[in-house]
Formats: structure tokens, sequence, C-alpha cells
């Protein structure tokens, strides 16, 4: 039960955050083509599902799962996207990744008059309170390296 | 509980077997008086609706027929451009049908094409090692299930989100490949699937899971 990385996107694509816990094997691609490649598949996956859908959708895409990992994605109305991959274990994090946003972007970035948005957050306070929150989430498990 | 459709996809990312088992015609029929409130324009050689929403027409939402008259793709089945017509203001009061579009052949192609490479990249994102591509997509409205097969090929099956067995269902879909495409001496491997018998026994195959899903539910 652990979650891997979290990754949050702003809706012109550039990476705003990424953070890892727990992540295994890199991509072997630089971290700048990781994140692009990440957008690039979420925003085909986007359109794929949009056209390929039998029925009118609302939240649209929400996760996906492979044999070994869990992407979940939760995309905010003003564009801001955040993804977090975990383990198979994980059925639903969108609430986690609202509470993210509501609880932890809107208050420590958005709220913050030093903090240009759109550019990488750097705020320290919003990425320790995102640490812990990370690490206090139940089904969070420091897995032994 | 509902199997939507069936695709099937060869090593090389081509389409080679597509069914759709239920397709759900979400239509609303209209009465529309001039001045139009809804803005339309064209996308992809149809006419769709880009702002405006009403009574279940909703963005997105293909224009399908005028006065009952279906509509030949951005002009009237007369040959007048869709969007000039709706400015003329003595052609109103009109009875204009919107609805999802369906999808063309074409766009089938290039959707499992799509697929096909968005399974390979979250493969090779994955945080850990030796992960499949992705397996199972979710959205609020349904799901898309994909085995692949050692040999490249993928079945994809896009059904009700609460649809349970699929995986079962995939390997049988297998089952049903192996014995009526690839044991037929006139099927070439990674050509599209004509086989008559494929056809009847994948259909079977569906309504016995769409059935067993039912019991499962309800039980």
């Amino acid at each position: 039960m652990t979650v891997h990385n979290l990754y949050i996107f702003d809706r012109n694509g550039s990476c705003l955050y990424y953070n890892e816990w727990n992540r295994k094997k890199q991509a072997g691609i630089s971290k700048d083509e990781e994140f692009k490649l990440m957008y690039g598949m979420l925003f085909s996956i986007r359109s794929f599902v949009s056209k390929i859908s039998p029925l009118d959708m609302k939240d649209g895409f929400l996760s996906f799962q492979t044999s070994k990992y869990r992407l979940h994605y939760y995309e905010t109305p003003s564009g801001l996207r955040f993804v977090m991959n975990t383990d198979l274990s994980v059925t639903n994090a969108r609430e986690t990744l609202q509470h993210i946003y509501s609880n932890l972007y809107v208050e420590y970035i958005v709220k913050n008059p030093v903090c240009v948005l759109g550019q990488t957050l750097d705020s320290e306070l919003f990425s320790n309170r995102l640490d812990a929150f990370i690490r206090a989430l139940p089904y969070y498990s420091p897995r032994a390296a | 509980m509902v199997i939507f459709s069936v695709y099937v996809v060869n090593k090389a990312g081509g389409l080679i077997y597509q069914y759709d088992n239920y397709v759900p015609r979400a239509e609303a029929e209209k009465t529309f008086s001039y001045p139009f409130d809804l803005v339309l324009k064209h996308h992809d050689e149809k006419v769709v609706v880009s702002f405006g929403q009403r009574d279940g027409i909703r963005v997105g939402h293909a224009l399908l027929s005028i006065n009952g008259v279906d509509v030949i793709g951005k002009n009237t089945a007369e040959g007048k451009d869709i969007l000039e017509y709706l400015k003329d203001p003595a052609n109103f009061p009109v009875s204009i049908r919107f609805g999802r579009a369906r999808l063309s052949s074409n766009e089938k192609l290039m959707l499992a094409s799509m697929f096909h490479s968005l399974f390979a990249i979250g493969s090779q994102l994955s945080p850990e090692v030796g992960s499949s591509g992705i397996e199972m997509l979710e959205t609020d409205m349904f799901k898309i299930h994909c085995f692949q097969t050692l040999t490249g090929i993928k079945f994809i099956l896009l059904a009700d989100p609460r649809q349970s067995g699929v995986d079962v269902l995939l390997r049988k879909i297998y089952e049903i490949y192996s014995d009526f495409a690839l044991k037929n001496p006139f099927y070439s491997l990674e050509m599209p699937i004509r086989c008559e018998l494929f056809d009847q026994n994948l259909k079977s195959a569906l309504e016995i899971a769409e059935k067993a899903g039912n019991f499962g539910a309800g039980s």
C-alpha cells in the first residue's frame, strides 16, 4: 500500500510540482521529457476517452491501472491537473487529490502573495505540508529501499 | 450492465476487428425559432455544438437531422450549408435533432491506434519495474479493459463500470479468436478478421457475460 509519486501540471502543460516517495524505476529519459510525456499521455487519454465514450461524460477520465501501478487523475475547472501514481491496492484517490487541491494548493500557493501562479511551486511550506499529508495517508507505507 | 464494444488490435497497432454490441442513442429533437440560440461550428466534416446547452443538447453533440431529414456532412440533404441555412429567419421554426455523433470506421481505426500507443506509454512511465501496459482505464461512464496476448494482439473491451468478470471474458474472446480466426485456413495473420464463426461466437460470449453480470449484481 503505497504512493509512488505525484505530479501537478498547469493548463499549459508545464509541470508545477513533482515529488516521489517510493519510485523503483526511472523512466529512462530526463525529467523534463518525462513531464512532457506524462502531460502528453494524459492529454491524449482525455481526448481519446471523449471520442470513444458511448455516453456524455461528466467527470471524464478518472484513473487507469497496469499490472503494477495505478494512475489517478484529477483536473480542476481551472485546468490544474493532479496526477498520482500508487500501487494497485488504492482504488479511489480522487478525494485525496481534491483535498490536496483545496486544502494544500489553494491555501499555501494561491493565497500566497509571493507565489506566481504558472511557475514551478517553490513554497517550502507547501512541500512540507504535502509531504506530511502523503505520509499520513492510510494507504501509505514506506517500503524498505 | 452492458458491454458497449469490442476492438481487436494487431501487433502493429492496426485495428483488425471491431464490434459494437450496444450503442446508446442519446438524441434530442427540438423545435427552434429565430434567433438560433446555440453556437455551432464545423468540426471534422460535421456540424457540432460549440457553446450552449438546452434540454439534453450538450456541447459536442452533432447536428443529425433538420426537419426529419438527415444531414450530409456540413450540408443539408438538399446541399445547402447548414450554418447559412440557420442564419436565414425565413427557414424558422425548424425542428433539429442533435446527438452524440456515431464514430466512422476511420475514426475507430485512429482511436484503436491511439490506444495502442497509450498502452505502451503507460508501461514506459511506470514507477515500478516490470509493468505491463494499461490494462484497465476508468471513467465515470465506462471502463476500458485491455488484454495483451504473448503475440502482441490486444483485445479491448468497452463496458459498463459495474460489469464483472471482464478478465474471464477477455480470455474467452482470445480463445474464440484462436479457434475461429487463427485456425481458419483462409485467414492471414494481422489482417482484418472476416470470419463468420468468429462473429457468431463472439456475440454469444458477450450475451452470456452480460447475463451473468446481471445475476451477480442482482443477488
